[in-house]
C-alpha cells in the first residue's frame, strides 16, 4: 500500500496554488499583468507628467539615453509636447479595463449557453449552436463598426462589440468539453446517486471544465487588448484626448522619421501584454490540469 | 415484502435513434433484444458476456441510466419503468453502481471526503458534515483505508484505494442493490482477490442484491450464486452457477467455458475446438 | 541442434530517472532457446514490459540501463551501433504488440502496413510482397485476404487486426518473436483462437517466442518454460510444469491461490498473504515497489 500517511496533509487548495506557483509562465506573466494592475491604480502618482498636458516648446525629444534628451521625460514626448511614459501608463488604463470587462463578459455568456447546450442537448442544444454558426459567419470588422456606429465611439462601444463578437468562442470551446466531461462516468455516478441535472452541471461539470475556461479567459484579454488598440487606432474608441496605446501609435505613425519613439513605446507595451496574457493563459491551462495526470 | 427485488421483462434497447429536424424517428441500433432477468434479495447474480454481448447497456437499463424502448422493469413491487425523474430520484439511494475504473468515475477536481459527504446529505443519512464523516470514518476502518485519503483528490491514491474508495461511496447510501460493472477489470490478481472478497463480505452484511457484470467467468465463479450468459444482446443460458459451470446447456456457454485457460499443464486444450 | 541460446539476458539492471533512480530491474537473467516459447509473467510494474523493450531497442529515454547485457546470438544488443541495431529489429526480432487499435496506421490500408518489411528489407517489388502478403494473411486463417489488404484498420475487428498483426510479425521470418500481451485487449474466445495460431506459426517457422502476460493460465496453455517478476527481480523460473504444479517460491504459490478458476468455486478470493510480500521486501531490498 502507498504510503499515504507519510505525506504531510495539506488541503487541496493549497496543492493548487503549489502547482500553479511552480509554473513560471503564471509566475512571470502573472507578475507582469500585476506591475500593469499596479500601473492603472497608481497611474496619477506613478506617472512622472500629467499626460494630457502640452507643452509645444518640448514637442518631439527623444528618450532619456539618446542625445537631446529633456530630463524627466523618460521616454521623450511627442509632437504636441506630451510626456509619451506618463501617456503609456495611463494608456494602460484603458487597455486593461477593455481586457478585463470585455472578456469577462464574453466569457460568461459563452460559458452559460455552451453548458447548456452541452449538457442538456436537445433543441437547447440545437438552437444554440445553430446560432453560434449563424453568428459567426459575420465579419467581425464590419460589426465592430457597425455597433460603434450605433452606439457612439467609447470605451463601452469597444467593450460591446468585443464581446457580442467573442462569445462564440466561449461557448464552442465550453460546449464541447462539457459533452466530453459529460460521457464520464463520474457524471453517470453523480446520476446515480440522484443529483439533480442542474446540480450536476454546476457542481461536477463545471470544475472540470474550468481549466479549459480559465486558460482561455487570459487569451481572450490579450486579444481584446489588440482589438482596443485597433479600434482606437482608427479613431473608433475613446475620444483623441484620452491617451490610449492605439491612438499613440497612430499618432506615432504620422511622425515616425521624425520621433520613432511616439509609436516604438506603445507597440513594445502592446506586445508585452498580449505576451503576458498569453503565457499566463498557457501556464494556467497546464497547472490546473495536471490534477488528471503527469 | 416480494422476494425479487429487481425484475426486468422484455427488456429492448435501442441506441442512436436520430431524429429528423421535424422529430421523426428512425435509424438507431438495437442493442438489447428482449432481456429478461431477475434478482433476488440478497443474492448475487453474474451478468457475463463478451464485447458487444449488451451486458453494460442491460446493467444500465436496470438503473434507469438508460431509456428502454421496450418492457418493464419493476424494483421492490414498483414498476419504474418510466417514471419521472423526479420520482425515481429518492428510490436512486436504493440503487447504486461501482464502475470499473474509479479514474474516470470519481470526480478529479474533488476531494475524496467532498466525493463522500454531499451523497449522505443529500439523502439525509447523516444531519452534517461531522456526522457524515463519522459514517465514513467507520466504513474506512473496515476498508483498510487510510483517513488521510480525504483531503486527497482521486489520482493521488492508489488503484486499489480508489476502487475501495468507489465501494465506499456505494455502500455508504445503504442501498439495496447494487450494480457492480467490470469492478476488477484491469486490477492485478491480488488486489482483486482482496476487492472480491470485500464486496463478499458487504453483500452478506448488509444484505445486499447485487448484479455483477464481467467479462471473465472465473471471477463470476468466485462471487456470484446465479449466472446469465449473454451474446448479441440476448441472454443464452442462464441458472445457479454451480450448474452452469458444471453442465452448461447452450453451446455458446460451453465454447466460453472453453476458451478460458487455467493455470494447469492441460495438453489438449489449445487444438480442442468448442463449436458454437 | 545447438545448444546455445538464442537469446541470453545476464544480470540487466535498469533505473528510472523520473523517479530518482528508482530500481526498475534488478539483476535480471533470463535464457531463450531456439523454436522454444518463454513466458514472462508478473503483475503490473514488475518489469515484464520494460524487459521487452529492452529487447526491442525501444526503451523509453527516462529509464537508464545500469548493468548486464542482452546476448543475442552473442551480440549484445545493449552496445551494438544503432544501424545494425535496426538491422535486427524487425528482422530477427519482431514484436506482436498488445493493442491492435493503436499499433495499425489508421490512416493506411493493410497491404501497405504489411508490405512494408518486405520491400525495405527484402527488397520485393511491390507484385512479390502482394503476393506474399496474401499467403501471409492465408497462414494466419484470413479467409479473405484480398478484402483485407484493401482494408483500413477500422474496418476489421479486435481479432482481424491482432491476426495481421502476427502475419506482419512473422513476415520476414524471425528466429525471435517478442509478444507483448497480445490477447490482453481481446475476447476470450478470439484469445483462444489467438494464441493457438501464435503457436501454430511459431511450430511451423521454429521461432522462438517470448510471450509477455499477467495471465498465469495462458502461460500454462502456450508457455514451455516460464520467468516470474516481482518489482524488477526474478522471482521464480522453470518449466511450466515445475512451477505451476510444484512452486518453490511463496509467491509464485500465494498467485496461483489468488487467481479464480472457474471450475473452483473457493478460488479467487485469497489475496496474496502480507508475510509474502515481506518475504519478498527482505529478499529484494525495502525498496521494493507493492503493485501499482
Amino acid at each position: 500500500m502507498v504510503d499515504i500517511a507519510s505525506y504531510p496533509i495539506q488541503t487541496a487548495a493549497k496543492r493548487r496554488r503549489r502547482a500553479l506557483m511552480a509554473q513560471p509562465k503564471v509566475v512571470l506573466g502573472g507578475a507582469f499583468i500585476l506591475i500593469l494592475v499596479l500601473l492603472v491604480v497608481g497611474a496619477p502618482w506613478i506617472a512622472p507628467k500629467d499626460p494630457l498636458e502640452q507643452d509645444l516648446m518640448l514637442g518631439t525629444l527623444p528618450p532619456a539615453w539618446i542625445d537631446g534628451a529633456e530630463p524627466g521625460y523618460w521616454l521623450g514626448t511627442d509632437d504636441l509636447g506630451r510626456d509619451v511614459l506618463s501617456r503609456l501608463i495611463f494608456g494602460t488604463r484603458i487597455a486593461l479595463l477593455v481586457a478585463f470587462v470585455a472578456a469577462t463578459l464574453a466569457a460568461l455568456i459563452g460559458t452559460l449557453l455552451g453548458l447548456i447546450a452541452g449538457w442538456y442537448g436537445g433543441w437547447a442544444d440545437r438552437v444554440i449552436s445553430r446560432l453560434v454558426d449563424i453568428w459567426m459567419a459575420f465579419p467581425p470588422v464590419l460589426l465592430s463598426i457597425l455597433l460603434v456606429a450605433v452606439l457612439g465611439a467609447g470605451v463601452h462601444s469597444v467593450i460591446a462589440a468585443i464581446v457580442i463578437i467573442d462569445w462564440t468562442r466561449f461557448c464552442r470551446v465550453v460546449r464541447s468539453e462539457t459533452k466530453s466531461q459529460a460521457q464520464m462516468d463520474y457524471v453517470t455516478a453523480a446520476q446515480t446517486i440522484g443529483f439533480s441535472r442542474a446540480r450536476i452541471l454546476f457542481s461536477e461539470i463545471l470544475p472540470n471544465v474550468a481549466p479549459v475556461l480559465i486558460a482561455l479567459v487570459s487569451l481572450e484579454m490579450g486579444i481584446a487588448v489588440i482589438v482596443e488598440a485597433i479600434l482606437s487606432f482608427v479613431g473608433l474608441s475613446v475620444s483623441s484626448d484620452t491617451p490610449t496605446w492605439g491612438g499613440m501609435i497612430a499618432a506615432g505613425r504620422q511622425m515616425i522619421y521624425q520621433g520613432w519613439w511616439v509609436m516604438v513605446a506603445p507597440l513594445i507595451a502592446l506586445f508585452a501584454t498580449v505576451l503576458a496574457f498569453n503565457q499566463l493563459g498557457d501556464g494556467l491551462r497546464r497547472a490546473l490540469d495536471p490534477v488528471m495526470g503527469r | 415484502m416480494p422476494d425479487k427485488l429487481l425484475t426486468a421483462s422484455g427488456i429492448e434497447v435501442t441506441y442512436g435513434a436520430t431524429r429528423g429536424l421535424l422529430g421523426k424517428p428512425g435509424g438507431g441500433h438495437k442493442v438489447l433484444h428482449g432481456v429478461d432477468i431477475d434478482i433476488r434479495r440478497g443474492e448475487t447474480v453474474g451478468i457475463v458476456g463478451e464485447s458487444g454481448s449488451g451486458k453494460t447497456t442491460l446493467g444500465r437499463a436496470l438503473l434507469r441510466l438508460v431509456n428502454v424502448s421496450a418492457g418493464t422493469i419493476h424494483f421492490d413491487g414498483k414498476d419504474i419503468t418510466d417514471i419521472p425523474d423526479a420520482a425515481l430520484r429518492p428510490l436512486r439511494r436504493r440503487m447504486q453502481m461501482i464502475f470499473q475504473d474509479p479514474m474516470a468515475s470519481l470526480n478529479p477536481r474533488h476531494t475524496i471526503r467532498r466525493i463522500l459527504v454531499e451523497p449522505l446529505l443529500l439523502h439525509r443519512l447523516a444531519d452534517d458534515a461531522r456526522s457524515a464523516e463519522r459514517r465514513i470514518a467507520a466504513i474506512f476502518e473496515r476498508f483498510m483505508l487510510p483517513t488521510a485519503c480525504l483531503e486527497r483528490n482521486p489520482h493521488e491514491l492508489s488503484g486499489g484505494q480508489r476502487q475501495r474508495v468507489g465501494i465506499a461511496r456505494a455502500a455508504l447510501l445503504e442501498p439495496d442493490f447494487v450494480l457492480a460493472d467490470e469492478v476488477v477489470s484491469g486490477l492485478d490478481v491480488s488486489t482483486q482477490a482482496q476487492v472480491l472478497n470485500l464486496m463478499k463480505e458487504l453483500s452478506r452484511d448488509l444484505g445486499l442484491s447485487m448484479a455483477f457484470i464481467s467479462h471473465d467467468l472465473s471471477v463470476i465463479r468466485a462471487v456470484c450464486d446465479r449466472v446469465y450468459v449473454m451474446r448479441h444482446g440476448t441472454v443464452v443460458e442462464h441458472g445457479l452457477c454451480d450448474r452452469v459451470f458444471t453442465a452448461p446447456e447452450n453451446a455458446y456457454t460451453r465454447a466460453l467455458l472453453d476458451a478460458i485457460p487455467l493455470p494447469r499443464i492441460e495438453p489438449g486444450w489449445l487444438d480442442r475446438v468448442a463449436e458454437v | 541442434m545447438s545448444n546455445l541460446p538464442l537469446l541470453s539476458i545476464n544480470g540487466l539492471t535498469a533505473v528510472s530517472d523520473r523517479d530518482g533512480g528508482a530500481p526498475i530491474l534488478r539483476d535480471v537473467s533470463l535464457k531463450v532457446m531456439r523454436g522454444e516459447v518463454l513466458g514472462l509473467v508478473g503483475e503490473s510494474g514488475a518489469g515484464k514490459s520494460t524487459i521487452a523493450k529492452a529487447l526491442l531497442g525501444i526503451l523509453p529515454r527516462t529509464i537508464r540501463v545500469t548493468g548486464g547485457s542482452v546476448l543475442f546470438e552473442d551480440r549484445d544488443l545493449l552496445t551494438l551501433p544503432s544501424r545494425t541495431l535496426r538491422q535486427i529489429i524487425g528482422n530477427e526480432i519482431a514484436l506482436i504488440p498488445q493493442d491492435p487499435q493503436t499499433a495499425l496506421n489508421p490512416g493506411r490500408r493493410i497491404e501497405a502496413q504489411l508490405t512494408d518489411g518486405l520491400r525495405m528489407k527484402r527488397g520485393m517489388s511491390v507484385r512479390q510482397a502482394h503476393a506474399r502478403a496474401i499467403a501471409l494473411l492465408e497462414e494466419v486463417h484470413i479467409r479473405d485476404p484480398l478484402r483485407v489488404l484493401k482494408a483500413y484498420p477500422h474496418e476489421l475487428s479486435g481479432g482481424m487486426r491482432q491476426r495481421v498483426l502476427i502475419a506482419a510479425a512473422f513476415s520476414l521470418e524471425p528466429k525471435l518473436v517478442v509478444a507483448d500481451e497480445p490477447t490482453t485487449a481481446l475476447d476470450v474466445t478470439v484469445q483462444k483462437q489467438i494464441l493457438r495460431l501464435i503457436r501454430g506459426m511459431q511450430d511451423k517457422h521454429g521461432t522462438a517466442v517470448i510471450f509477455v502476460t499477467h495471465d498465469l493460465g495462458v502461460v500454462a496453455q502456450i508457455c514451455d518454460r516460464v520467468t516470474l517478476l516481482y518489482s524488477g527481480k526474478v522471482v521464480e523460473a522453470g518449466s511450466c510444469a515445475d512451477v505451476l504444479e510444484r512452486p518453490a517460491h511463496a509467491y509464485t504459490a500465494a498467485l496461483l491461490a489468488a487467481s479464480p478458476r472457474y471450475d473452483r468455486p473457493d478460488a479467487g478470493l485469497t489475496p496474496v498473504p502480507q508475510a509474502v510480500f515481506d518475504q519478498l521486501r527482505r529478499e529484494i531490498g525495502t525498496d521494493a515497489r507493492p503493485n501499482a
